[in-house]
């Protein structure tokens, strides 16, 4: 028995292929990975479908539809003025801003005039909605990116204005404060010392939210440099909103097509030219404080008058005058058991809700239920953009990224 | 509208002369615009109006069903143009057999999922669309719900 052999113990010798005169081709190592839809950075129910290879992403393709409810088929059985209740569920973090654009539309289709304070009334509200959404955006975008005590201070001033809204609507999150004609309730006492008590100390919040984040090494780190993305793409893919003003596009439809007498406003559209995830949050922080802006103009120069436009076949009468006068209970009566008719026509209505452009085509064919109703939500189109954006980059970019783009998938899936 | 009203738009009027066989109607009402197309020239309208016209921005497509009337369906095109701050609707008037139109991805690419979502709830297919699949609705739905026949409510038949 020599060294090295064990008794009863074959050794064989393994084969080893000869080597080709080919050279093999090297396949690529890609992955499949599926993201979302419950994945807690895609805010409700995104999914992604990403190949990688390593840690780059070659193809990134977006998968909606998950919350998709029917609202616009829903619009065609509701009368006029039930819509509204449909509309704060599209964008459930901007419902004001969705209310809003309902109403100008079916407005405009009626010819109403909606008296001065009704319309200041609704200016504030949804600038209240702006910063409302963009706290909740601040707060998980930071989550995301791994600054966990953001959040915190954002919802601390998320609850304040959540209180002002129910204290107006009896409502936190589905106002539905706005109606076609004005608003549903006369402004309830003592709202300016809410409001004020909440927009003198806002600025100093956005203060802090800005030493914990705007020179903070990992957040710069993160964000700066990353989820470009060409203003010609963006404006090929149907982007809209904050996304677009980081990149040096000056257009926000409060100034180009003021509606709700925005143009009595006194306030800047920032911009940006980095355009990315950073610029794109340096952005969002400067409307947060020119909507204070507007929301201080708001209160203190809040026109006397009416909240609801004089039009009794579309407006609901004072209860009082139900009880002493006929024409009111028969107004009463038409109102709530067969609506009100509207001109037939069609209108697309246009605002800049805080994720970029809503807008409602609405079609009448003169009856009191809308012929069809199509929405346009921002979200929706953003999402398109995604492949583009973060095809070449690396997956933890993607949260980043699309963290920087603001959907909410009920407005996209509707 | 007659065509010659029509003309007073300056947009309307570029159209008619670039290109003649597309523009065949249009409104002016509310304050909005709209131009009628002739389906098979909506690819060549857009396209002039993107890059002649600087109408750069598709706001969204959509479509609206005149069940029983026909044409039946029309398909509503929002355009938008940041910087003449103008807003233009386009629309096409389809039959109720078969609905067809040419894709306008090759003018935007942004039309593609809009486009997607009307042939989702309308079943109107898009001829040349790179990819023509449902986009709110599973895959295995049946029946476009936004079509004015398709039931709110009740048991599937």
């Amino acid at each position: 028995m020599s060294d090295g052999e064990i008794p009863g113990v074959t050794v064989v010798q393994a084969e080893i292929p000869e080597e080709s005169a080919e050279t093999p081709v090297p396949r690529p190592r890609r992955m499949t990975l599926n993201m979302g839809p419950q994945h807690p950075s895609t805010h409700g129910v995104l999914r992604l479908l990403l190949e990688l290879d390593g840690e780059t992403i070659t193809s990134a393709q977006p998968d909606i539809g998950y919350l998709h409810t029917g609202i616009e088929k829903e619009f065609e059985v509701k009368n006029y003025q039930q819509g509204v209740t449909l509309t704060d569920r599209i964008d459930y973090l901007a419902p004001l801003s969705n209310n809003l654009c309902y109403c100008l539309a079916a407005e405009k289709l009626l010819g109403l005039e909606i008296p001065p304070m009704a319309q200041w009334q609704r200016v504030m509200l949804t600038e209240l909605t702006r910063l409302n959404s963009h706290l909740v955006w601040l707060g998980t975008h930071a989550i995301d990116i791994g600054a966990m005590s953001v959040f915190l201070y954002c919802f601390r001033e998320r609850e304040d204005i959540l209180r002002i809204f129910e204290m107006y609507s009896g409502q936190r999150m589905m106002t539905s404060y706005f109606r076609i004609g004005g608003l549903a309730l006369e402004p309830p006492r003592g709202w300016q010392k809410r409001v004020r008590d909440f927009i003198d100390v806002f600025p100093s919040r956005v203060d802090e939210y800005e030493e914990l984040l705007t020179n903070n090494r990992i957040w710069t780190g993160r964000t700066k440099g990353v989820g470009f993305i060409s203003l010609e793409d963006m404006l090929d893919w149907g982007v809209t909103g904050p996304m677009l003003r980081a990149a040096g596009l000056r257009w926000d439809t409060r100034k180009t097509q003021p509606y709700s007498s925005y143009d009595k406003f006194d306030f800047e559209v920032p911009t940006r030219t980095e355009n990315d995830v950073y610029a794109r949050y340096l952005v969002r922080i400067e409307e947060m404080r020119q909507s204070a802006r507007i929301i201080k103009q708001a209160l203190e120069g809040m026109p006397e008058g009416r909240w609801a436009a004089d039009a009794p076949h579309v407006v609901l009468p004072e209860r009082e005058k139900m009880k002493t006068q006929m024409e009111a209970l028969i107004y009463h009566f038409k109102i709530v058991t067969e609506g009100f008719a509207v001109p037939a026509g069609e209108v697309y209505q246009v605002i800049e809700s805080p994720r970029g452009e809503v807008g409602y085509y609405m079609v009448s064919d003169g009856t009191a239920k809308p012929y069809r109703v199509h929405v346009r939500g921002p979200s929706f189109g953003n999402l398109q953009a995604i492949p583009e954006m973060v095809q070449g980059t690396l997956i933890a970019d993607v949260i980043a990224s699309i963290g920087s783009m603001d959907f909410v998938l009920g407005d996209s899936d509707r | 509208m007659t065509a010659d009203e029509l003309k007073t738009y300056p947009v309307a009027a570029a159209l008619a002369e670039a290109e003649p066989d597309a523009l065949v109607g249009g409104k002016f009402d509310r304050e909005e615009l709209t131009l009628e197309i002739a389906a098979d020239q909506i690819v060549a309208a857009c396209a002039y109006l993107k890059n002649e016209q600087k109408f750069v921005r598709l706001s969204t497509v959509t479509a609206v069903d005149r069940y029983p009337d026909e044409p039946r369906f029309e398909v509503v095109y929002h355009l938008h143009s940041p910087e003449r701050n103008q807003r233009l609707r386009l629309k096409c008037r389809l039959g109720g057999g078969s609905p067809e139109i040419d894709s306008v991805t090759v003018v935007w690419r942004g039309a593609n999922w809009y486009e997607r979502e009307t042939f989702d709830l309308f079943g109107i297919r898009f001829r040349n669309h790179p990819d023509l699949r449902r986009i709110m609705l599973p895959e295995d739905w049946e029946g476009h719900p936004l079509r004015k026949d398709y039931p709110v409510t009740g048991d599937r038949v």
